[in-house]
């Protein structure tokens, strides 16, 4: 290399983002091609159209964009998650029919491997911080391993690869058995799968739309600047319910701090900043326990664990959320002034 | 400061009415995007190429499909069962303490910074939710569906509470370097991400002291809630829900 440079953006990685995604485009054009051999299956068409459009952002998008350009590529993505939205809110979307073993057989299998079992599911998380820590930067020539930017997730699929081919060894089920297998999870979770981006979306609409801007002007309009500990409130109960809206406390830290905090804490009221960005952040954090929107957090798991109510996780943590964001409300009241 | 335009705040509306009304999440929020883009006089093209343009660029977002190939597989050969007897042969242990030893054991490590560590998909239905039932039907028997719900749902917010309320406190953290960029530019010099990741300690002490009396409690409202189920199975669903 001639010139020294410490931008990554540019080097290449055999795990790289761009393969990452085509991976999991693959995996689920598979679980496409088994949800239509699925005879069974009560919606088979409309359930394999819904992910087969998921699949093609996953397998076609970075294509499309060399091929074809930005704005080309963006209009038949936006008009895929519109038909995505459709599909999932008429209902069209559904679980099939699995060929599940008993849980006779499942026991008696347990028995036989015992606890080795776990290792699988537990090299997972060991793999991905061994990498990320020790190996991440290992290259020859700049070629990386593991994409610079991606870190922890080029780590997180490179140690799914390496459980799936342990528990292929232990189970003897080949890689193929267990992507037939994981239809029966990713159909359990559905359309939740999709809600994390549809979110950032609606972000990214809110952002050009300056809805940030018009929150900001509404809350400043109950605001009386020289009561103290109103003012905490409203920023704390301001973070926590713009949180819940957005579904992520990054989208409403800066929006709440820039309305409140800087001018009429910070400047008004010579607030240190340090404790108030941290505990302001933190009452978002009680925002994000309890909102659907933050469906990967509250709605995903409920799908995952097969639960009746689908807004139980949330419940479950609402007694801790209220009580924190009541705690934030005091210490930072408690902390921030200095006289 | 111009006149107040609430314009911008339609697709709120919508997202609060949709989510109460019950509709298809995924419609609610795309509805918001077409609403909100209208309601500023975005053209339809552009707001779909908006549309378009975020959902490519968080795609990293699906990365939790790639862990679920080998769940399924170990699940099919007994994973859960085993957890579930595993746990059955440590005599001391309870739903309450397992689910509070995940939680210290969570938080310290994502103050470290190791949040890939854990995960609803990778440790909690695989792992923590059967151990977690696993100890509790030592106890109790065969658990109505109510009761086993009841467990998950607490297994599931255990992780993430303690992941939520430990991140900050590692300094390196996109949370921390995002309010360290936000005070910077807005002029406020001096502040260092350590003294935000020390900041953070006194509520994730909180978080800490908070949620583990939460779970001693468990304990009692599971032999609160089977006694019931013994005794009047349709009172149970009312009074969990």
């Amino acid at each position: 290399m001639s010139a020294p440079s410490t931008n990554t953006a540019d080097t290449t990685a055999i795990i790289s983002i761009e393969n990452i995604y085509l991976l999991i485009g693959f995996v689920v054009m598979f679980l496409v091609i088994r949800t239509l051999q699925d005879k069974g299956h009560p919606k088979r068409y409309s359930t394999a159209l819904f992910w087969l459009l998921f699949g093609n952002v996953f397998l076609f998008g970075d294509l499309s964009v060399s091929l074809f350009g930005q704005a080309i590529t963006y209009q038949w993505v936006g008009l895929s998650v519109m038909a995505i939205a459709l599909l999932a809110g008429f209902g069209l979307v559904s679980m099939g029919t699995y060929d599940t073993p008993s849980d006779e057989v499942k026991t008696h299998s347990a028995e036989k491997i015992g606890n080795k079992l776990f290792m699988p599911a537990v090299m997972i998380p060991i793999v991905t911080v061994v990498c990320t820590l020790l190996l991440g930067h290992i290259n020859i020539n700049d070629w990386y391993l593991f994409d610079q930017n991606h870190l922890t997730l080029a780590s997180l699929t490179l140690a799914c690869a390496v459980a799936l081919l342990i528990g292929w060894k232990l189970t003897s089920g080949s890689p193929i058995q267990a992507l037939t297998e994981s239809r029966r999870l990713v159909d359990s979770v559905g359309w939740a799968a999709i809600l994390p981006q549809m979110l950032a979306m609606l972000g990214g609409v809110f952002i050009v739309a300056q809805t940030g801007t018009a929150i900001q002007d509404l809350v400043t309009l109950f605001i009386s600047p020289d009561n103290r500990f109103m003012l905490v409130v409203l920023y704390c109960v301001g973070m926590a319910l713009f949180t819940m809206i957005m579904g992520n406390a990054f989208a409403a830290f800066p929006v709440m701090t820039a309305g409140i905090a800087v001018p009429f804490l910070i400047q008004g009221h010579g607030a240190s900043a340090a404790p108030l960005v941290a505990i302001g952040m933190y009452s978002g954090y009680c925002g994000t326990l309890m909102t659907p929107m933050a469906a990967n957090f509250n709605i995903v798991p409920a799908a995952l664990l097969d639960l009746k109510d689908k807004y139980q996780v949330i419940k479950v943590q609402i007694p801790t959320a209220l009580a924190l964001l009541a705690i934030n409300i005091l210490l930072m009241y408690g902390v921030i002034f200095n006289d | 400061m111009s006149e107040l335009n609430l314009l911008p705040l339609s697709g709120i509306v919508v997202v609060v009415l949709g989510f109460a009304l019950r509709f298809n999440p995924l419609l609610v929020v795309t509805a918001a995007g077409l609403v909100t883009g209208w309601a500023v006089d975005m053209q339809f093209l552009a707001l779909v190429e908006t549309f378009g343009e975020k959902f490519m660029n968080s795609r990293q977002l699906a990365s939790f499909l790639l862990i679920l190939p080998v769940i399924a597989l170990l699940e099919r050969h007994g994973l859960q069962q085993r957890a579930q007897s595993w746990i059955s042969s440590i005599k001391s242990a309870t739903t309450a303490r397992i689910l509070s030893v995940y939680f210290v054991v969570r938080e310290c490590s994502s103050a470290l910074g190791l949040l890939s560590l854990a995960g609803q998909p990778q440790t909690v239905r695989p792992l923590l939710a059967p151990m977690a039932l696993g100890a509790a039907s030592n106890v109790h028997g065969e658990l109505p569906k109510e009761v086993k719900d009841m467990i998950c749902a607490h297994a599931a917010a255990c992780d993430n509470i303690a992941m939520f309320f430990g991140e900050d406190i590692f300094i390196a953290f996109g949370a921390v370097l995002l309010m360290d960029a936000f005070l910077r530019e807005n002029g406020i010099e001096g502040i260092e991400p350590l003294h935000i990741g020390l900041w953070a300690i006194p509520t994730a002490i909180a978080a800490l002291i908070v949620h583990l009396f939460r779970l001693a409690r468990l304990e009692a409202k599971i032999t609160h809630a089977v006694a019931t189920y013994n005794s009047q199975p349709n009172k149970l669903s009312e009074e969990l829900s």
